[in-house]
């Protein structure tokens, strides 16, 4: 009897080659990658213009057709907001909430294996290698909390732990699994080069937005103006998009950096005020809150210091209400040194 | 038969989940038009494809809009 394994999949090189010395060992493996809305994955990149030289490609999609599984996307962005606004291990330097998202996805992972008739689950979790989810005494801490138990394994640094069920019951051979633990990555490396893997991605700062600091201001912003500690999708995806200033505490500007986020932005007019140049060349900016007539002349000129018409005498503007009605403006544009640094977010 | 998904103005991998949830309901041979403005589904929607054995007929792009056709898999 074949068994099966479901693999959490980031698209990073640890859970890639912890599905191949799965795969090796005759085990059918099917992939999940959960979308919470913090993934970097696939958004800004595919958005901004900006790096074209870089494949635009979802890098766990393509981790698995590299290694032959299906891969599962599941939308946990309602669910996941739990985690971000009441993490019961709490944060990491920044909102990053990574001993709670490992155990709600390893939760959900247990959830589909049981849905799904599966045997058990494997993560690239190495002991050591994450400060705050991946040391030797929170591993037990997600098998416990997630409720997987001991069908979770972690085949990278399996000789370092305690047999799990797929081991004890002999569907892996536990001799064939790894000892890998520390931040060092050669261990991986070496493992990649033995399964002729050359390529993988290799994602700065991690994969989710959550872990970055200028976005976490962002999102701290968010909360303290918003009134609430809360988010919907739109909101956390237009924190990816574009310079945020915010001039008063009861709008802030979305500016768009070039041609893609102007595209993105471009479908938010009906939820948005919009301003965009029309004289000169500039970008689609998007009021967020409510602005005054003074306000969105003062938007206005701010935001044609962003266009080609930066040292022009006057730049004419085209603002769009939310219900489609248009009026032009003619502003002089702010100089870099009259915007306080303090509106930048 | 015949069918449309409509996901503009949604971000990668959204695209990809709406079609994902959708194609359960569909049979083998059904033919799907998927429409979006996220560049990113380009590449996703025919390597989601790729992985679960269906088959990408065309990709139309059309200023800002791009439209993927896929026939469903067995």
């Amino acid at each position: 009897m074949q068994r099966k394994a479901v693999a959490l999949i980031s698209g990073g090189l640890d859970s890639m080659l912890a599905v191949k010395a799965i795969l090796e060992q005759g085990i059918h493996v099917e992939g999940l990658n959960f979308f919470t809305g913090f993934c970097v994955e696939g958004h800004t990149q595919a958005i901004r213009n900006q790096n074209k030289s870089k494949p635009k490609r979802n890098n766990a999609l393509w981790v698995a057709e590299q290694l032959g599984i299906k891969l599962h996307i599941i939308d946990v962005v309602q669910e996941y907001k739990n985690i971000v606004l009441n993490p019961k291990h709490g944060y990491g330097a920044n909102m990053n909430p990574c001993l709670d998202c490992k155990i709600f996805m390893v939760q959900k992972a247990d959830a589909w294996r049981k849905a799904n008739d599966f045997d058990f689950i494997i993560t690239g979790e190495v002991i050591g290698q994450r400060p705050k989810s991946q040391r030797k005494q929170t591993m037990p801490v997600i098998s416990q909390e997630s409720g997987a138990q001991d069908r979770l394994l972690r085949p990278l640094s399996a000789q370092l732990l305690p047999p799990t069920l797929p081991e004890r019951e002999g569907w892996v051979m536990r001799d064939k699994l790894f000892d890998f633990s520390g931040r060092s990555r050669k261990p991986q490396m070496s493992l990649a080069e033995k399964f002729n893997i050359d390529e993988y991605a290799q994602p700065a700062g991690g994969c989710c937005f959550l872990t970055d600091k200028n976005y976490t201001e962002k999102l701290k912003d968010l909360w303290s103006n918003g009134g609430k500690r809360d988010y919907e999708l739109d909101d956390i995806m237009l924190l990816k998009v574009g310079r945020h200033l915010r001039p008063s505490d009861s709008y802030k500007l979305i500016i768009s950096r070039d041609e893609g986020e102007s595209n993105y932005l471009r479908g938010y007019r009906k939820q948005f005020i919009s301003i965009e140049p029309k004289s000169h060349p500039g970008p689609l900016s998007l009021i967020d809150g409510e602005a005054s007539a003074q306000d969105i002349h003062l938007a206005a000129s701010i935001v044609a210091r962003y266009s080609q018409g930066r040292d022009a005498t006057d730049v004419t503007l085209a603002v769009h209400s939310k219900d489609g009605a248009q009026f032009d403006l003619t502003v002089q544009p702010m100089t870099a040194n009259n915007i306080p640094q303090e509106w930048l977010l | 038969m015949k069918h449309t998904i409509d996901a503009r103005n949604l971000l990668c991998p959204m695209p990809v989940i709406r079609l994902q949830t959708q194609i359960g309901d569909y049979q083998a041979g059904d033919t799907i038009e998927i429409i979006s403005t996220d560049p990113g589904t380009q590449y996703d929607i025919p390597a989601w494809c790729r992985v679960h054995g269906h088959k990408v007929l065309d990709i139309q792009q059309k200023e800002n809009e791009i439209r993927i056709f896929v026939e469903v898999g067995q």
